[in-house]
């Protein structure tokens, strides 16, 4: 194994290092970059076309200026490099320093990336598995199409639709009194009927009455919604997380181990209950000191911690499978809390100065000049980011519904699926244990293959939401034919490409026993 | 043997044996058919493929009989009274003359009208232009499918084929350029090379996008070289090249097939946003990405810019994707149609009749 990794990092690096100079030499022979210069018709014009081939080196040949470039980003301090400090990715062509706008712009690009890949994975797996599990029902074929329409989607056009309807339509919306129009209460009350009913297995009898409880809850969801004036003061409430706790102590349980194990059971009960008893004391008095963002997440971090140790308590002979209730059900127990926790400062920051009442944003990656507390900021992002991130998770939700669907029905119909339910085992262990596992190993390689690219991928999302980040810094530098930031930008995005194939590799020679690289 | 649709438990003792029930009707569907006669047939009856076919067809004829050619310096007329460089006189502020709604539900009635999608803030009719512009993304679609199926066809069944020093060296090339992120070598290319024109530029695009063909090509290879045929036909003395291509690649032309059309979908995603990026077709010719890119900012006063050449690029990859899928389905050794409830029924009450 030890060999193995080595020569696939040696022969990545490789790689890596001959990509570089391909991409320099298509950067660098792109276009003249003392075009502009040569044209204007500044006095002096000598003197400036004389600097600026000082400053990037033209009168070297670009096959070789590639090497100077590489020889600054090892910090080779003697001419003819000079190399500034170490891994300098020198300047740009008016003079900047390419080490700086590249930390800023990686900053926004990771937020925005991460939020929407994460997103992405988890709707889509979901919905890729239950689509396997209910082949050939109406809910499959629906979500087939629907994933075909987001894979032939342009991008940039779904975005300025979304800036155009969600964006201009949900502030106009916020800003008329926020009451949902009777026609689209019942739409999405006959919508979640069906898609209920398609889900859930059963005979016509239990599938009508799964359709009409599920009606009648979102209709009178959205009844509550309008009286209660919720889009302009959104809270869970403690009646909110009593619910969300306990479907969560139901729920995490009866998939992850069946409710048969009384110990994951009362695991999953005593953590919501903790969850729920913490809700008030957090939201009242503890909030108020969490002023960063490691803060919140050392809280996460602590309550999977607790949630954990709750099922090694109650976890009897096997442990394990109990510690994961716990830890999952804490997981979504506080985070169900610190959101109610985030929608606490939304009036507040809706009708603030900076808002006045037009909460979601169209450009950029947060409103200049806010101040307030660590919530009111989570909130700003929220806004800012919720447009990209759903143009972005379009494209990438088709891929992994698609992936992880043909993943479960290429599992479910393995031989040993069928001696897994011939020796009696419930459906559940049959699916969750003996499928979804086996299923996750050809995902794991194609989630690490889509990470990779997704932040070259971005480019143009960022572009349509006018976001300062790694796609300005690329579009930048090839309008102006200035390889420098290109090749930071490039550096970037063929780094976590190489290293995500990577462990994609190594993924699966661990996840699968049968793949062992020789 | 395999089923995918595994019968809840109660419902399967209402068959005396569903698989057998099952192989029978599957077995009988293509009985004396060769492997080519199978493939079509399952084609043809995946819905969704078919009716692409058929909406993809209507869009080729209409796009290039509407709005007639340009090749270089020739022109070919069509039947549309306008082209997509002319520049008639504004008129009703350039909305759009279509109505589909009939006047007994309170329409205009069903009328095309002087300029049926609407005109731009100068006067450009938007049906010639999306038309032109549909054009373009069709012949960068063959082009690019055509470029790069052959060049990753090619190298990847020479990786696979050979081996020893030859796949290394292939999948290293070809590990290099999947570093690059397509939008980002499409930008710069485009940058140099999108101004002379749709054709060069389709060329480049097929130039960088045969990666993944070629990795799936090879991996075909890799097995379908080991199989006895293969080793009768190097007995019978035939060449490598008979060998490759005679032999081995009538097998693996399923894989290639359906990812060249999935490729091909994605090649017009790839020109709509960099003509969008303004990488792509530059004026005075147009491409679907670039209307939208230039309309972008008169989405509020004049949506309809921004609507048709939207609503094309959509139509096409959608097509393009289905017809995808539907080979997928018929070229699956796999793939077995699951009968209807209905059909299992009637089968098992014709064995029971027999018997």
């Amino acid at each position: 194994m030890a060999s193995f990794v080595v020569r696939r990092l040696i022969a990545s690096v490789l790689v890596f290092l001959a990509a570089t100079y391909l991409m320099y030499l298509l950067v660098a022979y792109s276009g003249d970059p003392l075009q502009e210069l040569v044209e204007s018709n500044a006095p002096n014009k000598e003197q400036l076309i004389a600097s600026r081939i000082r400053l990037l080196d033209l009168d070297v040949p670009p096959p070789l200026r590639y090497f100077l470039w590489m020889g600054r980003i090892f910090g080779l301090p003697f001419e003819p490099f000079g190399a500034r400090h170490f891994f300098d990715l020198g300047v740009s062509i008016d003079a900047r320093d390419v080490n700086a706008m590249l930390g800023q712009a990686l900053g926004a690009t990771l937020q925005l990336v991460t939020i929407s890949t994460i997103v992405a994975i988890i709707l889509g797996i979901v919905v890729g598995i239950t689509t396997a599990l209910r082949q050939y029902s109406g809910y499959d074929y629906s979500v087939t199409f629907v994933s075909f329409l987001f894979f032939s989607l342009p991008i940039f056009w779904v975005a300025v639709l979304l800036k155009q309807y969600i964006a201009i339509g949900l502030n106009n919306f916020l800003q008329q009194g926020a009451q949902l129009p009777i026609w689209l209460i019942g739409l999405a009350a006959l919508v979640s009927g069906l898609l209920w009913a398609s889900i859930i297995p059963g005979k016509l009898r239990r599938k009508l009455i799964t359709f009409a409880i599920a009606l009648a809850s979102t209709l009178a969801l959205g009844i509550y919604f309008n009286l209660s004036g919720w889009f302009l003061q959104p809270t869970i409430g403690i009646v909110g997380i009593v619910l969300t706790a306990a479907a969560a102590a139901y729920c995490v349980p009866a998939v992850l181990t069946g409710l048969r194990n009384r110990g994951a059971v009362k695991t999953s009960i005593v953590t919501a209950a903790i969850g729920v008893a913490i809700w008030f004391p957090f939201r009242e008095w503890i909030s108020p000191f969490i002023t960063e963002w490691w803060m919140l997440a050392g809280l996460a971090l602590l309550a999977v911690v607790v949630g954990g140790a709750i099922g090694w308590f109650f976890g009897g002979d096997d442990k394990r499978p109990v510690i994961r209730v716990g830890a999952i059900t804490a997981f979504l127990v506080a985070l169900v809390i610190a959101i109610d926790r985030f929608m606490k400062v939304w009036q507040a920051y809706s009708e603030s100065g900076r808002i006045r009442g037009r909460p979601i944003a169209t450009i950029g990656s947060q409103t200049p000049g806010l101040e307030g507390s660590l919530w009111v900021h989570g909130v700003d992002t929220f806004t800012h980011l919720l447009l990209p991130t759903i143009a972005l998770i379009l494209v990438s939700f088709a891929t992994y519904t698609r992936y992880s669907r043909a993943s479960v029905l290429e599992v479910m119909n393995q031989d040993y699926i069928r001696t897994a339910r011939a020796k009696g085992l419930t459906e559940r262990t049959v699916i969750v244990r003996h499928a979804f596992r086996n299923a996750l190993i050809p995902l794991a390689t194609i989630v690490a293959f889509d990470i990779g690219g997704i932040v070259g991928g971005a480019v143009i999302t960022e572009r349509v939401f006018a976001f300062v980040g790694m796609g300005q810094l690329f579009q930048g530098g090839v309008d102006r034919v200035d390889p420098n930031p290109v090749m930071a930008f490039f550096l970037v995005v063929g780094f976590l490409a190489i290293l995500f194939n990577l462990l994609a590799d190594l993924v699966y020679a661990a996840l699968d026993p049968r793949i062992r690289v020789s | 043997m395999t089923n995918p649709t595994i019968p809840p438990p109660g419902e399967a003792e209402n068959l005396a044996n569903p698989v057998e029930a099952e192989n029978s009707i599957e077995l009988k569907e293509i009985q004396g058919l060769s492997q080519g006669q199978i493939v079509r047939r399952r084609f043809f009856r995946h819905k969704g493929a078919m009716i692409s076919l058929v909406v993809l067809t209507f869009i080729v004829l209409l796009a290039f009989t509407s709005v007639g050619l340009a090749i270089g310096d020739i022109r070919v007329p069509g039947w549309w009274m306008w082209t997509w460089t002319q520049i008639p006189e504004v008129i009703d502020r350039g909305r759009p003359t279509l109505s589909l709604v009939p006047e007994w539900l309170g329409g205009d009635g069903f009328r095309i009208g002087e300029h049926p999608f609407g005109q731009d803030e100068v006067g450009r009719d938007i049906f010639a232009l999306t038309m032109r512009g549909t054009q373009q993304s069709l012949m960068i679609l063959v082009i690019v499918g055509l470029v790069a199926t052959t060049i990753g066809t090619t190298l990847g069944a020479l990786s696979g084929y050979y081996r020893k020093w030859v796949d290394p060296v292939i999948m290293r090339f070809t590990d290099i350029i999947i570093t690059i992120p397509l939008i980002v070598v499409g930008a710069v290319l485009g940058r140099t090379f999108g101004s002379l024109g749709a054709v060069v530029l389709a060329l480049v695009i097929g130039l960088f996008t045969w990666t993944g063909l070629a990795r799936l090509v090879r991996a075909e290879f890799l097995s379908l070289r080991e199989r006895e045929f293969v080793d009768a036909a190097r007995v019978a003395g035939a060449s490598d090249g008979r060998i490759m291509f005679r032999h081995i690649l009538p097998n693996a032309v399923g894989v290639i097939i359906v990812n060249s059309t999935l490729l091909m979908a994605a090649a017009i995603l790839l020109e709509a946003a960099l003509s969008f990026l303004g990488y792509g077709v530059q004026s005075p010719d147009t491409s679907l990405g670039k209307i939208i890119s230039d309309n972008q900012a008169a989405f509020s006063t004049r949506p309809w810019l921004f609507w048709w050449p939207g609503l094309f690029i959509i139509a096409i990859a959608l097509c393009i994707n289905f017809i995808g899928d539907g080979l997928r389905d018929a070229f699956d050794p796999r793939q077995k149609r699951v009968p209807t409830e209905r059909a299992l029924r009637k089968a098992a009450a014709r064995r029971e009749a027999k018997a």
